[in-house]
């Protein structure tokens, strides 16, 4: 079977919010099938690879129940919170920087998933 | 005291401080609700509203709460809805006291009856907690509080749902508090109403999972939604969260009849990950939530079922805002035109870092966005579009002392002149100065603050 690379964008959706300098990023399949190939794919090290240089360190839960993984990245807010001269000093938008990140899938997935972008 | 039909409908009417104006009202006239929870504090709020209480005794509380209430107060008296908030920041007593002048020149002095809620605020006791040997450690860095002791402003414990229940029991139509917990004023209605008891920790989980749902306003009916964010219809007549609970815990999240926005699964659970940690482990005052046991299904149009949460028991700490004074810091920003308009940024901001150090001036940092290309994702974004029609030269500083930041207030404008080309956008005047009020969070012994916690009724 072959394999292509898709972005999430195509695959989940995202919300992201703050804890101190920690940005945390809810990624939500957007079909409950799309799940394990979120699981399988983005791992806190893929993660920490996409963020290099931005964040300090990323921890992955999982909540299968929701078709949801949530990511901790760690050091991601310039120190946060009222101290952050970011524009982005509460992480809201760390959400749609994750979904830039791109996982390797079955050719025919991706051809579905990828239709469905307006 | 429970409603006919056994089921209590909590509606959310604030978010945060500075949420729609409109939205506490549209939820006592858009249909029947038995409470409404307004939620104004975030870490960040707390140290704001502590700044406004060092320059003035009777602030710190949002006012926006009282203006809100002044609108909606005789149908809160008609209509038996009860208000739970936690408007009253770091000066609850202030916030009741204003609330009160308002109900009695309505003429509803009698029908207003206000739950004080106090016992959070640790400032009094602080030194002698920690001399008791509470190190109040920072349980980010691990550093002991008394590295910036001299500089703390203010340091609330969270306090949880009980003193809303006792304000409720005693009779209290509004319940005004310091720092409760968001979640705590969604949970204290609910388990003043089907008297849910400690060790009821499931229920207690779904209570605090009702309440995480609602204490964002609109985040969890369509507003600031990214699934289908387009088909998302009518956002400006967006009808904020209800959750319709009932005894055993399992509510609907759902919004008044005719109003724009969404409640579906995702709507739901874009707000149940926000400012998600580990989710087996959502730790409030009250007891321990685990979320990788929510079930939710769509029972109908804008209508959300959640059920199936389990909990664990309550920790025996409480954890503690500290809110403590940092330094200052100020933003200036430049527009640069087409053609070149990045180039023209770069160079304005390495003229700009160039004068700064010739003037011998420190800073803690200086950091420098370009709005348009980087200010989001960073190096994410990919290369700039060489062509783009204009970019924001967004720069900050940030030092411990005053001077320098104010300086550099000052070495903005002048670039207009002495600097790159097609630049605009300064009409609003010079960067401010802004106090920078940091948040030290910590944990203290439950048993040291529960016993000063108060309800007094006004």
């Amino acid at each position: 079977m072959s394999a292509t690379t898709i972005q999430l964008r195509y695959l989940a959706h995202a919300r992201s919010g703050d804890k101190g300098d920690t940005a945390n990023v809810g990624l939500i399949a957007l079909a409950p099938a799309l799940y394990d190939v979120l699981a399988e794919q983005v791992t806190a090290r893929r993660v920490a690879k996409h963020f290099k240089g931005m964040v300090s360190g990323v921890e992955r839960f999982e909540l299968p129940n929701l078709n949801a993984l949530n990511f901790l990245l760690h050091g991601a807010l310039d120190g946060g919170g009222t101290l952050s001269l970011k524009t982005d000093a509460q992480g809201k938008v760390f959400s749609t920087a994750l979904l830039r990140m791109e996982i390797t899938v079955p050719r025919k997935l991706a051809r579905r998933w990828r239709a469905g972008d307006d | 005291m429970t409603t006919r039909t056994g089921i209590v409908r909590i509606a959310a009417g604030q978010g945060f401080w500075g949420d729609w104006l409109e939205a506490p009202v549209r939820q006592v006239r858009g249909g029947p609700i038995d409470y409404l929870i307004l939620d104004y504090l975030a870490e960040v709020t707390m140290s704001i509203l502590q700044k406004q209480r060092s320059r003035d005794p009777e602030a710190g509380f949002a006012r926006d709460f009282v203006s809100q209430m002044e609108r909606i107060l005789p149908e809160i008296a008609s209509k038996g809805i009860r208000v739970v908030s936690n408007a009253g920041g770091v000066n609850p007593r202030a916030c009741a006291t204003a609330l009160r002048a308002v109900a009695n020149r309505l003429g509803l002095g009698a029908q207003i009856r206000i739950g004080l809620v106090t016992g959070d605020d640790l400032m009094d006791r602080l030194d002698q907690l920690v001399a008791g040997g509470e190190p109040f450690a920072n349980m980010e860095t691990g550093r002991p509080l008394s590295d910036v002791r001299q500089h703390v402003r203010a340091a609330n414990a969270y306090l949880g749902m009980a003193p809303v229940v006792e304000a409720l029991q005693r009779g209290a139509n509004v319940v005004i508090t310091g720092r409760v917990t968001d979640t705590g004023l969604t949970l204290g209605p609910l388990v003043h109403e089907f008297g849910w008891g400690t060790g009821d920790w499931d229920r207690i989980a779904s209570g605090t999972i009702a309440g995480h749902i609602l204490e964002c306003g609109a985040q969890s009916s369509g507003g600031n939604l990214l699934k289908d964010w387009r088909a998302v219809k009518r956002l400006e007549d967006v009808g904020f969260p209800i959750v319709e609970a009932e005894a055993d815990g399992t509510f609907v999240v759902t919004k008044h009849r005719g109003t724009g926005g969404v409640v579906n699964i995702a709507s739901v659970t874009e707000q149940l990950v926000y400012e998600m940690g580990d989710p087996t482990a959502y730790i409030t005052p009250d007891g321990v939530a685990d979320f990788t046991t929510i079930r939710l299904r769509q029972s109908g149009k804008d209508r959300v079922r959640v059920s199936g949460i389990r909990g664990r028991a309550r920790t025996p700490m409480l954890k503690v805002s500290i809110a403590w004074f940092y330094g200052y810091k100020a933003v200036g920003t430049l527009v640069y035109a087409w053609p070149d308009a990045v180039a023209k940024a770069k160079a304005a901001d390495a003229i700009l870092r160039k004068r700064l150090r010739a003037l011998g001036l420190e800073f803690e940092q200086i950091l420098t966005e370009l709005v348009g290309v980087d200010a989001t994702h960073g190096r994410l974004a990919g290369p700039a579009d060489p062509d783009i029609a204009e970019v924001t030269l967004r720069v900050g500083v940030r030092a411990r002392d005053r001077a320098p930041v104010e300086r550099f207030t000052r070495e903005i404008a002048p670039l207009v002149l002495t600097g790159p080309p097609s630049v605009t956008g300064f009409a609003g005047g010079r960067p401010q100065v802004e106090e920078i009020v940091a948040y030290w969070p910590a944990l203290v012994a439950r048993e040291l603050i529960e016993p000063s916690i108060r309800v007094e009724l006004l």
